[in-house]
């Protein structure tokens, strides 16, 4: 095995093979697995990096162009490194009535980050989203699995000093 | 027939058509974008939209897109009410918002199909004054030149790369404004068929590298209708030319040839034409071994005396690369007994097998247009990719005919193609490959495998036999061979078009032989067989016909005990078809080595005179492809200083030498109709193409567009006074703008229409889309075998099984479509892409020799020692050694069966070839 196979190899655990191999199972045809198996390796990583989608490409018998071209479709796959939580701040319009703006600087001076941003500790990288359905609650934001409604600047100061 | 109501207009129109294809059918303009009459429908740029009714009385009418629209009895639809031009028209300002106004510097500018439907839908201002988008272009290869600022997401480049060539390495990323198309990171595009992305793409995102380096606006160029010289496939090219350079090769339709597409040798193969190695004028020896450089007149004259006052025999030396016409000419000049054909007899006796089991006629040949309707496809010992591109793109269509059946029974058009593929998912016809190495069609392959020639043929005759118990039968074939023959024989036993592929690439006679018989054996329960096999040259079935007759050989001359004082080489590098040693031998014995040819090479340097021949772009002449198509190419442009075709060199000799019948040859009509009246095998090459002194409407047909400009400053810097443009007497085409062009102008290269400025304008120029060319033909065929006999068998040699491990290495070649051919290997793109020399061998065999990949090894040939790079390729037989075909330093071992190897002692490893494919920036 040449070096650069063993490297590809570390770009998958055993345990996210095992993961996508069950997922394979339920599925007709490996590459229909793309999707879960992009999804499985974020859970284990917070993100896919080209080396382990080099990796899936492989498991799932894709190229690469083919498999990042699915990858890059989605918002929610991320391709570059990101903090422990992702912040995604709805910048829809009936947030934005609801005083989006002034929340998305608050966070942004609170964490002393610009959108697109992630914290010096690795903690949070903020991202805008296009509506999280929560339009009665706005102005909304989900912070890695948990969902933040009727959002104020004191609302985010505690959210964020806890 | 169903009738349709179109803008009030009742027309009868194809069922099953879609109704763009319907409109564009019935000479009507709609703009569109993402349809191809080769990739059918998906509706993804919204620009054909038209407004359908329900009945007579729906005054309002919705929205649809004619491409995805079936024609159906009764249906109303309007083209120009004002929301169906609205739409059309906003479609386009959509578009606009992120396109750049870089048009009078973007390459696709004046053959741009998006500037067309801009116009055609009278979007004009602009009302979007925002930032635009902007991308990172990517490096793609020597080829294509990528600037993504300009798409329009039509998805035609995945669509034709992916869905219709096979390729991996170019994706959409992205969604929304961001999607962008490309490879995942900077390199050189993997698809040999790329080259179409120039044509494919709507817009100025993927453009000619090569045609950049000296653009030209299309309008500008002065172009002619050429066929390619790449290999024997014979796909009809549009050349063009400006400042006595040739500028670039574009597709030019033939329904029944290549189609649509070309592959990337044949598009950017072309560049040796302005080779600086171009030997410009006639040159003659003198007692220093230097070249005077002489006139043409002297040179013909000194040819001719040395002819006249030969102490021994004169020869010609004919060749596959040269013309019908000029191997005629040659053979008449030196006299049937004295011609030889120019290639070994290994070679000439391949192609005469081939011509062989094509007049049999039994089993039909097909045209590439049919290669695709076959629905199970057998490959014995060639490497398509690399030897017959364009033959191997028609193949990978053959394998989506089992999604057409699924989308018949389900009663979907099948211009639905994303319907259509959805449906049959990974389901294929069946594709076997039995050839000796890995081959770039196994990714659709239902059945590869990979072996020596000589088991190439034993499997092939054993299926023959297992087919029809008719056919010799073959022993001792192993457990494995058995199996493989029996999936084989199911596989043809169960298709109803089942197509045999073979050729000369194998090197060897048995494995056409056992695909013949395979044919013959299938003909017998199947009148749908068709067998196709290739010749390795542009002409090597043209020259295999005129010299049907006369077996004469190059190594037949190498071989010949006679005093022969002079020879006449025609275009061909002898180097090439014999060892070095034979050929330098010969030469030495030679008083007088006359070459005619249009690029330096070891030949020329060997000669005492040389007569400065003109490519493909600068004459005229008569090819035959390997379905036996004789088609016509044409003079693009004259060539510089005293260059002249081969035929023109060869009729003027035998003028100065007053041989019978050359009085009478006055132009190229003229040596055609003499070179059919000789043989009756060539019977019908006069009827190709239009004579010189065909006229449409009393008229020429012009090279030049009507909108050529500049042509009266080109040489302003020299002199005011233009020169008067020179005139063709060699065919019906005109080295001006005045005349006639267009589709009823049979040979115009020049694919234009009002309103249509793109090469998308070819529907106007067809009978239907995607259909024959309205005023041309398609070509001849020399040989068309009915395919309704009742087949003999006539091959029952079977070769013996190759004795293993008797420490020697079966050497086969290795083809490469960037370098194994002579002439594109000339051009420089082409020549950045082909390998350096190596030597591929099994795991097992490296071991043995105690050798890694890098390392060298060492072997003899004749009285050279040679040493070579070791390639270690799990792909390889044991006992077998691939070598690059073609390239210089490994053209000896195409003479050579075996070889000793043994480790190279002080060997340095080659820096290597990669750096140069890294980007510039």
């Amino acid at each position: 095995m040449s070096a650069a196979e063993q490297d590809l190899i570390q770009a998958l655990s055993d345990e996210e093979i095992g993961e996508i191999e069950k997922e394979i199972t339920h599925l007709n045809g490996r590459k229909s697995a793309a999707i879960d198996a992009l999804k499985i390796v974020q859970k284990h990583r917070r993100y896919v990096s080209d080396e382990s989608l080099q990796a899936v490409a492989n498991l799932l018998g894709m190229s690469f162009a083919e498999l990042d071209g699915i990858a890059t479709f989605y918002n929610l796959i991320f391709r570059k490194p990101v903090g422990e939580k992702v912040i995604l701040l709805c910048d829809s319009v009936s947030c934005w009535i609801m005083g989006g703006v002034d929340i998305r600087e608050k966070i942004k001076s609170k964490l002393q980050i610009e959108m697109g941003e992630t914290t010096p500790d690795d903690k949070y990288t903020l991202l805008p989203m296009s509506c999280l359905g929560d339009c009665d609650h706005a102005p909304a934001m989900i912070v890695g699995e948990d969902v933040y409604r009727d959002l104020t600047n004191e609302r985010i100061d505690e959210i964020f000093d806890e | 027939m169903p009738k349709i109501v179109v803008d009030g207009i009742s027309y009868e129109v194809d069922a099953g058509n879609n109704l763009l294809e319907a409109l564009l059918n019935l000479k009507r303009d709609l703009p569109y974008f993402c349809w191809h009459p080769s990739m059918g429908s998906i509706g993804a740029c919204r620009q054909c939209a038209v407004i359908q009714y329900r009945d007579e009385d729906d005054d309002t009418g919705r929205i649809v897109m004619a491409c995805m629209t079936p024609v159906s009895e009764g249906t109303i639809f309007s083209t120009d009410t004002d929301s169906a031009k609205e739409f059309r028209r906003d479609v386009i300002e959509n578009m606009m918002i992120n396109h750049p106004h870089d048009c009078p510097v973007c390459e696709e500018g004046g053959e741009c199909h998006l500037q067309d439907m801009t116009v055609m839908t009278g979007h004009r201002n602009r009302t979007y004054s925002g930032p635009k988008n902007t991308f990172r272009n990517q490096y793609l290869g020597p080829f294509i030149d990528h600037e993504m600022n300009r798409c329009i997401t039509c998805y035609r480049c995945v669509r034709y790369y992916s869905d219709y060539a096979g390729g991996v390495d170019l994706a959409a990323f992205a969604s929304r404004n961001n999607t962008y198309f490309g490879r995942h990171q900077d390199g050189i595009l993997e698809s040999e068929f790329a080259g179409n992305l120039v044509e494919v793409c709507p817009t100025g995102v993927f453009t000619d590298k090569t045609l950049s380096e000296h653009y030209t606006r299309k309008w500008d160029l002065q172009s002619a209708p050429s066929i390619c010289v790449g290999c024997g496939a014979g796909c009809n090219t549009s050349a063009s030319e400006r400042y006595g350079q040739l500028r670039r090769i574009h597709n030019r339709f033939n329904d029944q040839v290549n189609g649509y597409f070309l592959c990337d040798r044949g598009r950017f193969g072309a560049g040796f034409v302005n080779n600086e190695d171009r030997i410009p004028q006639a040159g003659i020896r003198d007692s220093e071994g230097k070249y005077d450089r002489v006139s043409a007149e002297e040179a013909l004259s000194h040819v001719a005396d040395q002819l006249a006052n030969s102490s021994g025999k004169v020869v010609g030396i004919g060749s596959p690369r040269a013309s019908l016409e000029s191997n005629y000419l040659l053979k008449q000049i030196v006299g049937e007994g004295n011609f030889y054909s120019g290639v070994s007899s290994k070679e000439q006796e391949l192609t005469n097998c081939i011509i062989d089991i094509m007049r049999d006629g039994s089993v039909k040949t097909p045209s590439l247009a049919e290669v695709e309707e076959a629905d199970a496809v057998l490959v014995l010992g060639q490497d398509l990719t690399n030897t017959a591109p364009r033959l191997a793109l028609a193949v990978r269509q053959s394998v989506r005919n089992r999604s057409k059946e699924l989308a018949v029974q389900a009663q979907i058009p099948l211009w639905q193609d994303a319907a259509v593929r959805e449906l049959a998912q990974d389901e294929l016809s069946p594709l076997v490959l039995l050839t000796s190495y890995a081959d770039r069609l196994e990714d659709v392959a239902s059945l590869s495998c990979h072996a020596s020639a000589t088991d190439i043929a034993r499997i092939g005759f054993a299926v023959a036999n297992r087919l029809n118990d008719r056919f010799t039968a073959v022993d001792g074939l192993s457990e494995t061979d058995q199996k493989t023959v029996e999936e084989v024989v199911e596989i043809l036993k169960a298709a109803d078009r089942p197509l045999i592929v073979s050729g000369t690439g194998s090197q060897s006679k048995s494995v056409i032989e056992a695909a013949a018989n395979i044919a013959w054996a299938l003909q017998a329960d199947n009148e749908q067989t068709a067998i196709m096999l290739c010749v390795p040259e542009c002409n090597s079935l043209g020259v295999g016909l005129l010299e049907r007759e006369n077996s004469n050989t190059l190594t037949d001359l190498l071989d010949s005990t006679d005093t022969i004082s002079t020879a006449i080489v025609l275009e061909n590098d002898l180097f090439r078809r014999a060892s070095t040693q034979q050929i330098t031998a010969f030469a030495a014995k030679l008083e007088q080595l006359v070459v005619i040819d249009s690029l330096d090479n070891a030949t020329v340097s060997l000669s005492d005179v040389v007569l400065p021949a003109a490519t493909f772009a600068e004459t005229e002449g008569t090819l035959v492809n390997n379905e036996g198509r004789a088609q016509r190419s044409f003079a693009v442009f004259e060539g510089a200083g005293d260059i002249q075709g081969s035929w023109q060199w060869l009729t003027n000799l035998g003028k100065a030498l007053s041989r019978e019948g050359f009085a009478a040859l006055e132009r190229i009509d003229s040596v055609t109709a003499e070179c059919e009246r000789s043989n009756d095998l060539l019977s019908g090459i006069t009827k190709v193409a239009p004579t010189a002194d065909y006229r449409v409407e009393g008229m020429k047909i012009a090279r030049m567009t009507h909108r050529a400009s500049g042509r009266t400053a080109m040489r302003a810097n020299i002199n005011v006074h233009e020169p008067k443009q020179p005139v063709d007497q060699e065919s019906a085409l005109a080295y001006t703008m005045e005349g006639i062009s267009g589709p009823r102008a049979p040979l115009s290269a020049y694919v234009w229409s009002p309103g249509w400025n793109s090469n998308q304008a070819v529907h106007k120029f067809q009978t239907e889309t995607g259909g024959p060319l309205s005023h041309v033909n398609p070509g001849i065929r020399l040989i068309e075998p009915a395919g309704n006999g009742s087949p003999q068998e006539r091959y029952r040699e079977v070769p013996q099984p190759r004795a293993a491990g008797a420490g020697s290495l079966a050497l086969i070649p290795r083809y490469h479509i960037f370098g194994s051919d002579e002439m594109s290997a000339r051009s420089k793109a082409i020549a950045e892409l082909a390998p350096s020399s190596y030597l591929a061998i099994a795991p097992e065999t490296a071991q043995r020799l105690s050798v890694v990949s890098k390392d060298g090894v060492e072997f003899t040939i004749g009285n050279r020692t040679l040493q070579l790079e070791v390639v270690v390729d799990s792909s390889v037989d044991d006992g077998c050694a691939l070598f690059p075909a073609g390239l210089a330093d490994t053209l000896d071992l195409m003479h050579q069966a075996q070889v000793s190897l043994q480790k190279a002692a002080g060997w340095t490893p080659r820096t290597t070839t990669q750096d140069k494919l890294i980007a510039k920036e």
